[in-house]
């Protein structure tokens, strides 16, 4: 039924990756509603999702820029990407 | 503790399958598709990254993403300024508002196609009116089909025609509902005309036309249709805008893969601009 979709394990996991990523912010606002709002270092107010948004979309222009500069492999921006997340998490 | 209820999510259910259907599945068979190869048959070959590097550094690519950049930009240049004009002067009360708000109304109301087809007619050197105008009346050598500048110039003029009326109604909407007593204020303080649009009008409109210049830009930075059936991406490729090459890309030469990453990588584009926006205007308003 999903042959059409083409679907691959990497992509998969990456899709996997992000809903359950979804899921447990569905979880934590269940548990501490509210979103943990608070003002960042960019002087942004943000709350859970908008920092995932965030690391999600910076992450994915780290590998792109990377790769259209550096080429593969890509184990520097997995690396800048993942710093670049928990930053987000812990400070914007 | 008392018990939430919990309906309104059954509300919200027909949006959400709308969406997975319309976007959310298209787009994760996109992203399937950028990392393989196919020939058809529904046979795809693992490809890796490949694609994704091969377009960030394609030449093609590059002069594609350059084009639309200016093409959004200057139509953004113009439209939202003029829309601004024609709202401030458009009238508040009276006979006139319905038959100024049909009109505005009306480039919208058409196909996009149309609109393409439209101002092909009209601007052909030879048969259109605007055509034969330039050329033999004025005097000035004009031939969009031919010359690049010329059709740049026709792409935007048409864009500016079909789309300067939605930044209009929305900075209209956002004038209309300024209460009088902000001008009477103005009026008994004596500020000139400036000073009004510049501390009531304009901060009034500032929501409005956030979303107006949001649209804009994610409607023009997505354009198909009109330059399309206009030009047709020519003359050569001067006005192949981002989603010209990429259908080229996809269904001209059926490289699905190829077409895939530049879509993703288009995608990213749109939404980094989109929020970026987004958030420096509504920043203080959270604040």
């Amino acid at each position: 039924m999903l042959t059409w979709m083409a679907w691959t394990w990497p992509t998969a996991l990456v899709f996997i990756g992000i809903f359950s990523a979804m899921a447990v912010l569905i979880i934590l606002e269940i548990k501490f509603p509210g979103g943990q709002e608070r003002r960042g270092v960019l002087g942004l107010t943000t709350t859970r999702g908008d920092r995932l948004f965030i690391s999600l979309l910076g992450s994915s222009y780290i590998f792109l820029l990377w790769l259209g500069l550096f080429g593969t492999p890509l184990w520097w921006p997995l690396a800048l990407s993942i710093f670049g997340s928990a930053f987000c998490f812990w400070k914007v | 503790m008392k018990k939430q209820n919990q309906k309104a999510w059954f509300f919200v259910l027909p949006v959400l399958l709308l969406v997975a259907f319309n976007a959310l599945i298209p787009m994760m068979t996109v992203v399937n598709y950028s990392v393989q190869e196919t020939f058809g048959n529904n046979l795809f070959f693992w490809q890796g990254l490949d694609w994704f590097e091969n377009i960030l550094r394609s030449e093609r690519f590059h002069a594609a993403l350059g084009r639309q950049f200016l093409f959004t930009g200057l139509i953004l240049l113009i439209e939202v300024p003029l829309g601004v004009i024609v709202a401030l002067s458009m009238p508040r009360k009276g006979f006139w508002v319905s038959i100024c708000l049909v009109t505005m109304a009306l480039p919208m109301l058409i196909p996009w196609n149309v609109v393409g087809a439209m101002w092909n007619i009209f601007t052909l050197p030879d048969i259109g009116l605007v055509g034969y105008f330039m050329n033999h009346v004025v005097g000035i050598d004009y031939n969009m089909t031919q010359d690049p500048f010329a059709a740049w110039v026709t792409v935007i003029v048409m864009d500016v025609w079909h789309w300067t009326s939605l930044v209009v109604l929305l900075s209209y909407a956002g004038l209309v509902s300024i209460p009088e007593a902000y001008y009477q204020a103005a009026k008994i303080d004596g500020a000139s005309n400036w000073a009004v649009f510049r501390h009531i009008q304009l901060p009034k409109m500032k929501s409005v036309l956030t979303i107006a210049i949001l649209l804009r830009f994610m409607d023009s930075f997505n354009i198909y249709t009109e330059p399309f059936v206009l030009t047709g991406g020519g003359p050569g490729n001067s006005t192949t805008l981002l989603s010209i090459d990429l259908v080229k890309i996809a269904l001209g030469q059926f490289d699905l893969g190829p077409a895939a990453a530049m879509s993703l990588i288009y995608f990213a584009i749109t939404l980094l601009v989109s929020w970026l926006f987004y958030t420096l205007m509504t920043k203080d308003n959270t604040n």
